[in-house]
């Protein structure tokens, strides 16, 4: 029940779901209340997020930091766009490597599913190539995994 | 092994990865494959010399041009680095069910 589906869609669209046991009102939580944040988003062993700023509001802004105690770090900002309250988060966002990636635009819904959620999570990149370069850099953030070959490897 | 780890090795670089992910796309030349970085050719041909030292890239001669492409090591490279990013998104994912579980328990917790 908790298995992630991840495919590329079109050129320049990535669409990630995962179903959760929780309603969609903890999911929605647990994607803007910076000290849930904290805890999840960490992506590999051994990374944490010193850093976690998330202004849940139209125009709010939101900032990930990323260290591995290593002396390695990066970043992430953003800016909300629209919220839908236990519903729906769209916002942008560019990763920091430290020169800053294209923005993604990031559509998230949280839809019930029976005592669960369904999310879904749909980006779109600017263009072909920079999506095919961030399935390749994701490593870091951990978000941008794909299992899903890219397009034309085959 | 030892191409494995080379690879890796190949694959620990963003630029590096990036150049790969421009290959999958199909060969591409030199200039090509600098133009989306702000880096000199000599940087990028450094890069391009790893990549094809680890086996990973393939240079084909066509008159005064270097085209590259992937090579079949190339592609299983990329494809084994593509599942290692599912699973940090899966762990991701695996860590929240265990953080919305603690929230019900407090939510259960405080009704009582």
């Amino acid at each position: 029940m908790s298995k992630m589906t991840l495919k590329t869609e079109g050129d320049t669209h990535i669409v990630v779901t995962r179903r959760f046991a929780a309603p969609p009102e903890a999911v929605y939580r647990a994607h803007t209340d910076p000290k849930l944040i904290q805890k999840w988003l960490l992506g590999p062993e051994g990374w944490t997020m010193p850093v976690c700023i998330s202004e849940a509001k139209p125009g709010g802004k939101f900032r990930y930091e990323w260290a591995n105690g290593k002396g390695h770090g990066f970043y992430v900002t953003g800016e909300f766009l629209e919220l839908s309250p236990n519903k729906r988060i769209v916002h942008v966002e560019r990763m920091y490597l430290p020169d800053p990636t294209p923005d993604n635009h990031v559509d998230t819904r949280f839809d019930a599913d029976g005592a669960g959620t369904l999310m879904t999570m749909r980006m779109t990149l600017p263009d072909s190539e920079t999506r095919a370069a961030m399935l390749a850099t994701g490593m870091e953030r951990g978000m941008e995994a794909s299992y899903v070959r890219l397009e034309g490897m085959i | 092994m030892e191409v494995l780890d080379a690879a890796f090795a190949a694959l620990a670089d963003p630029t590096r990865r990036s150049i790969l992910a421009r290959l999958a796309q199909g060969e591409a030349t030199v200039m090509e494959l600098a133009a989306p970085f702000e880096m000199t050719q000599p940087a990028i041909s450094q890069h391009l010399k790893v990549l094809e030292d680890a086996g990973l890239i393939i240079r084909r001669v066509e008159g005064t041009k270097r085209p590259r492409r992937l090579a079949e090591a190339g592609i299983e490279a990329m494809d084994q680095w593509l599942a290692m990013l599912r699973k940090a998104l899966e762990k991701n994912y695996d860590r929240l069910d265990g953080v919305l579980a603690g929230m019900e328990k407090h939510a259960k917790g405080k009704k009582r």
